[in-house]
């Protein structure tokens, strides 16, 4: 078995007042967290706030440089990530396909290093 | 000639003698990579040609006169292997001799090989679509849902293995010859499956796989015209793709079932095609996999006449193809047609049937029954099922279909704690 991460890419979208109960996709991405429950292959995962809450920070010659936002400024931002454990990349790229980002932002998945 | 004409010209021969030329090159090579790779020198040797010379009378002799040289040059520079030598020597008469020539038609031969057994059946039609169709391996890949540096790491292996183990480009003998086909049906059926299921996912190439499916069966029906399960395949293929526009909602672009579709939508022309090619298939005698499947669409198809489908006949089909291919769609289409028929709850006895590694993963399974739990009043099993589909579900279209088919199948619970009726009852008159 091997562990993987799957980022979700979405668009930020425009939903009344942006609350995460009021996102029409809401409950698509509850059937896909429970999928992965159900077939015994989710590790662990979780969804973040819009990109517009998060601080980057970075520290060059011994400054600190702080802005409001994400550290890339892409059309589609990072919305969460599920660490799953499947036989192999094929298998995570069949999950990968029915996470509802796949059709709507993107999403990315990348083997985890095992010691 | 200019550059860009002779480029044409090329990407043209290219486009209609890929197949056939790799099938005619690797024949007596047995090397499919090296094959493309010549061909694919030469076609670029052929645009800086062409473009001086102008495209010559017989451009695919051209190709293979020229990829043989290039093959035969690799081999010499290859401090050849004493075989090596010997295959030089006889590619070398071999161009000699034949400088104008009528080449043979080997795609059959092609196809074999790509679908010979000793090869993972999984491999089957990546191969086909990459040797006879020359579609790269990158948009294999992406159909395959595998990443393409591993696609094309497989389908290297495999051609390896080809090369390796000997396997002869000949054809079997009648005896056989039935049996190997029946591999190659199944690889361009995979091509069309995906090719469908990519309908919501990525319209342009689920357009393109399916043109390659019905390429390669019409190309099988040429090479072995008495086959009645490539008759039946094309059918199959020309009733399914026929819906097309009818699948989706034009002024929603939703997903829309195919009991739903308004029949006007749907290609008369394609409908008349899959219908003759059904006839050839009974003509000559069809009691396959595919023979069953084309008679099943070619039922639903008559809706646009009758104006209702005949289940009863779905119901009949299904059993016979159940026969002979018990696959899970098979399993999942008979126990639909059950319930349509007014037997939910032997609909539903036969889902439980199926075993769970089959079916816990497999999205149509659970959008069915869901359906046939609602149908049959355990609203609350139907939103589980319901959920277990959305979950599995690719494509956002269906997604939002089956997420609209949830709720509607609460919204008919909660109206009926109010009133008290029959939930089956209320259920019914919606459906």
């Amino acid at each position: 078995m091997m562990q993987f991460a799957i980022f979700n890419y979405v668009q930020p979208r425009d939903f009344a007042d942006k609350r995460p109960e009021n996102d029409p996709d809401g409950p698509a991405w509850g059937a896909y967290t429970k999928a992965l429950i159900e077939a015994g292959v989710m590790v662990s995962g979780a969804a973040l706030k819009p990109s517009h809450t998060a601080t980057t920070l970075r520290i060059a010659d011994g400054r600190r440089d702080l802005h409001d936002g994400p550290y890339a400024e892409t059309k589609e931002q990072l919305g969460g990530f599920y660490i799953i454990d499947v036989p192999d990349v094929d298998a995570a790229l069949a999950w990968a396909a029915r996470n509802p980002a796949a059709s709507t932002g993107a999403v990315e998945v990348r083997p985890i290093m095992q010691g | 000639m200019s550059h860009e004409a002779a480029s044409k010209a090329a990407e043209r021969i290219a486009r209609l003698s890929y197949g056939k030329l790799v099938a005619m090159l690797a024949v007596r090579s047995r090397d499919i990579a090296g094959a493309e790779d010549a061909l694919g020198e030469a076609l670029l040797r052929a645009i800086t040609d062409w473009s001086r010379f102008g495209v010559p009378a017989n451009p695919e002799a051209w190709l293979v006169t020229v990829a043989r040289r290039i093959d035969a040059d690799r081999w010499r520079r290859a401090v050849a292997a004493a075989d090596g030598a010997a295959r030089w020597l006889l590619l070398e008469d071999e161009r000699l001799a034949t400088e104008d020539f009528e080449i043979p038609d080997d795609r059959l031969r092609l196809m074999l090989v790509c679908a010979h057994p000793a090869l993972d059946p999984h491999l089957h039609t990546p191969l086909m679509l990459q040797a006879v169709l020359g579609i790269d391996a990158r948009r294999i890949a992406s159909a395959f849902l595998v990443s393409p540096a591993t696609m094309g790491q497989r389908l290297s292996r495999a051609k390896a293995r080809i090369a390796e183990a000997g396997i002869r480009f000949e054809l079997p003998d009648r005896s056989d010859l039935p049996r190997r086909s029946d591999a190659v049906l199944a690889a361009i059926y995979a091509a069309y499956s995906l090719g469908w299921e990519l309908a919501f996912i990525d319209a342009a190439r689920s357009l393109d796989l399916v043109k390659e499916a019905i390429w390669l069966a019409r190309l099988l029906i040429e090479l072995e015209p008495g086959n009645s399960e490539a008759h039946a395949l094309l059918a199959l293929v020309m009733f399914a793709e026929a819906r097309r526009a009818a699948r989706r909602d034009p002024s929603t672009g939703g997903f829309v079932p195919l009991s739903e579709q308004d029949t006007s939508f749907w290609d008369l022309a394609m409908i008349a095609e899959a219908e003759h090619a059904l006839r050839v298939a009974g003509e000559l005698g069809t009691s396959g996999r595919f023979g069953f499947e084309a008679a099943i669409q070619a039922v639903h198809s008559a809706r646009r006449l009758t104006g209702t489908t005949n289940w009863i006949a779905i119901e009949h089909l299904y059993r016979g193809l159940l026969l002979v291919s018990p696959t899970i769609g098979a399993h999942i289409g008979h126990a639909v047609s059950l319930a349509e028929v007014g037997s939910a709850v032997s609909a539903l006895a036969h889902l439980d049937a199926l075993p769970e590694e089959l079916t816990s993963r497999h999205q149509p399974y659970w959008v069915a029954r869901a359906h046939l739990l609602a149908i049959a009043g355990d609203i609350g099993g139907a939103t589980q099922a319901y959920e277990k589909a959305i979950g599995l579900t690719e494509d956002v279209a269906s997604r939002r279909f089956l997420m609209a088919r949830k709720a509607q199948s609460e919204d008919l619970t909660s109206r009926n704690d109010q009133i008290s009726a029959h939930p089956i009852a209320v259920v019914r008159k919606s459906e």
